[in-house]
């Protein structure tokens, strides 16, 4: 049958927690040709609005999701196919996976991936394992964030690698503990982690704060790094918007906290209450205050990055592939400039300081193709 | 990390992370434990709705079982946490605040004011309120706008899982006397939460759907009948902000505030009697704070100014209901 070349698209599952979206515009029509990769249509959740990006080539034979309608993960949101496959066809294949789909309860959430945790002395760290490639890829989020800053990233990287999306210690689930609030600290504890997971060489992929503490790794313990990957990265040159970083760590209330997050963003309309809400909830822990304001005074020096590494690219041989936005309003992307391979080095215009999340879609392939060679 | 659990469990993980984390936090009240003397653990029932379940085990004579003496017990727990305690207390409806009230509103409330500021009485009266499971005309009552009618009480109403461990938790480090209000219909509801302490601050309401037509402001069980309410609204494109207070002393008014002068149309929703009312409060600052802004006549959805009936057909009739918040949105939206 013809049916292996009908491919639907369906509604993503983006975080752990995502149980249906709000379906937006479609970016194309039926009748477009469709690369992998390339975004199709809106889809709004309560913390974040994205593109469905998909896998496959082909044409958009039907729309079936209608703009402003809430759908489960997993429902269809249109059918690609090849221009020769008949309507019938497709009529026949809308049916069936109709008339098969069962959306997923919310007591069956647990069926879908879950976070592990592992001890690491005193610490407990919580991680998110996708893919079983040989290989292995870490990613490292920024200062407060945590594992879900790559929710638009981490399945998109699992075909050739499995991938570990770790909270850092204070951060996310983990504990709320973070030593002297060091690059060394965070990445000594993350190398303990390895041990532990039995991982000994890895591609890392670090984003801001997580990007210098990736190149901390690369100085400290240079086997354990095959790549890194650095977006929007601290560590490679002295400016920084130390307001934001205070700005975040003292804010009490939505009020406040709001236009700080929206620094993160090019668009600020991406900061939802849900996601000021969610980032609150979080600094609102035991412990979390003080580790940020821990991390913020050991990272800042006078307004400036205490710790330059950009020395780590240059004296050690290790490929590197680097991305900014170009409207990144947390650490200036000229800090991309002069760095040894300048063959790899990215900046999106379409970017913020979260670039991952912005341009998801580009950053996930400069990211695969990178890892490929 | 987070987990589903219940307000019931989330209450019980709070004062559990307290009592460990602080020596100084004590629970006082009627069958706490479940009869003074009781072997142990196994025969303690952890109060008339089980929330101290497993507490006794943990932390002994920390939990104390007391007289059937309200005025006793309060008072004691108003002392204590004047001499250095934490006490968390309970009244264990609401309804019998009345044998109480000297201890609370005349001493706990104004010691800090008449002592030129110089006692503190973290205490936490935790009580239960509410209508709906046929408990009449006694044991069913929401008398919280007694409570924020006194200054110098706090007074907290949660009405999700997450937000009961947090406002419990902020109560017990609170330094002044807290009203911890629980409605006897929410135990069992479930939601995310995590497994950290972690506080909430008073006076920040929270805003559970945001639209642009209706705000509808509330607060404890009657939070979820607002929500289901909206729910059904969108579905025939009108959209309703809803505002879950969830303190009612001190009260965040801006966020009400600033709702009501986008939408211009304001839907108040409270489980209490009419008058005085927590309802007819916010009203009356919305009307003087906000007119410019109103576009239409105030609505407020209340229980009736009647006792509460035993029946429970009448029961059911009395409680403010989804369909008549469904009601008042329409009959603002058609003015």
């Amino acid at each position: 049958m013809t049916s292996t070349i009908i491919k639907a698209i369906t509604m993503p599952k983006w975080g752990l927690t995502m149980k249906e979206g709000l379906v937006g515009d479609w970016l194309i029509e039926e009748g477009d040709t469709i690369d992998s990769g390339m975004e199709v249509v809106d889809v709004e959740t309560d913390k974040i609005t994205s593109a469905v990006e998909v896998a496959d080539s082909g044409t958009l034979r039907r729309t079936v999701a209608v703009p402003g309608e809430t759908l489960p993960v997993g429902a269809m949101l249109g059918v690609i196919a090849e221009a020769e496959v008949s309507d019938e066809e497709l009529d026949a294949f809308i049916q069936e996976f109709q008339e098969n789909f069962v959306p997923e309860e919310a007591d069956e959430a647990d069926s879908g991936p879950k976070t592990e945790t592992a001890q690491i002395g005193e610490l407990k760290i919580n991680f998110l394992r996708q893919g079983s490639a040989e290989k292995t890829a870490v990613l490292l989020h920024g200062f407060g964030g945590d594992l879900n800053n790559w929710l638009f990233n981490h399945m998109a990287l699992i075909e050739n690698r499995t991938v570990i999306a770790i909270d850092l210690p204070g951060h996310g689930s983990s504990s709320k503990t973070v030593g002297d609030g060091s690059f060394a600290f965070m990445a000594n504890t993350i190398q303990q982690l390895m041990k532990e997971l039995d991982v000994s060489k890895a591609d890392w992929v670090g984003h801001s704060m997580g990007g210098a503490i990736a190149l901390q790794l690369a100085q400290s313990h240079p086997t354990l790094v095959r790549s890194l990957t650095l977006i929007g990265s601290a560590g490679l040159g002295a400016e920084i918007n130390a307001d934001y970083l205070r700005g975040f760590t003292q804010s009490e209330s939505r009020r406040e906290l709001k236009p700080h997050v929206q620094q993160l963003f090019k668009d600020p309309s991406l900061v939802t209450r849900q996601l000021v809400d969610d980032l609150l909830k979080f600094k609102r822990i035991d412990g979390v205050q003080a580790c940020l304001q821990t991390i913020t005074d050991c990272f800042i020096d006078e307004g400036h990055q205490g710790e330059n590494l950009r020395n780590v690219l240059e004296a050690q041989d290790i490929p590197a592939l680097v991305i900014w936005g170009a409207e990144d309003q947390i650490i200036p992307a000229n800090h991309a400039s002069d760095l040894p391979s300048q063959d790899n080095v990215h900046i999106l215009e379409d970017g913020g300081h979260m670039v991952q999340m912005e341009s998801a879609t580009e950053v996930n392939k400069l990211i695969t193709d990178f890892w490929k060679d | 990390m987070a987990r589903e659990i219940t307000i019931k469990e989330a209450i019980r993980e709070a004062l559990d992370q307290e009592m460990q984390r602080d020596p100084t936090v004590i629970l006082m009240g009627e069958d706490i434990v479940g009869g003074t003397g009781s072997p142990g653990e196994d025969d303690a029932w952890g109060g008339a709705m089980g929330v101290y379940k497993g507490l006794f085990g943990k932390y002994g004579n920390r939990l104390l079982d007391t007289p059937l003496s309200e005025s006793a017990f309060i008072g004691a727990a108003i002392g204590a946490a004047t001499c250095g305690m934490r006490p968390v207390a309970e009244l264990m409806f609401i309804d019998f605040l009345g044998v109480c009230f000297d201890q609370i509103y005349n001493q706990a409330a104004k010691f800090r004011y008449m002592f030129g500021g110089k006692a503190e009485t973290p205490v936490v009266i935790r009580t239960m309120y509410g209508a709906g499971i046929s408990a009449a005309s006694q044991h069913s009552q929401t008398l919280t706008p007694i409570f924020t009618h006194i200054p110098g009480l706090k007074v907290v109403c949660p009405s999700t899982p997450y937000d009961a461990k947090g406002l419990m938790i902020q109560s017990i480090r609170d330094n002044d006397p807290v009203i911890f209000c629980e409605h006897k219909n929410t135990y069992d509801l479930v939601g995310d939460v995590p497994e950290e302490s972690y506080t909430i601050p008073f006076a920040e309401a929270n805003i559970l759907r945001e639209g642009d037509d209706v705000t509808i402001v509330t607060y404890g069980l009657m939070v979820h009948r607002a929500v289901e309410a909206a729910k059904q609204l969108a579905k025939d494109g009108i959209e309703c902000e809803v505002i879950d207070l969830r303190t009612l002393s001190p009260i965040d008014m801006e966020t009400v505030i600033e709702s009501v002068e986008n939408t211009g149309k304001l839907v108040v929703v409270d489980e209490a009697n009419p008058r005085c009312s927590i309802a007819s409060d916010i009203s009356a600052t919305v009307a003087q704070q906000a007119f410019k802004a109103l576009k239409a006549p105030i609505e407020m959805v209340t229980s009736p100014h009647t006792p509460v009936p035993f029946s429970p057909d009448l029961e059911k009739f009395y409680i403010p209901s989804t369909e008549k918040i469904i009601a008042s949105v329409q009959k603002t939206l058609s003015y």
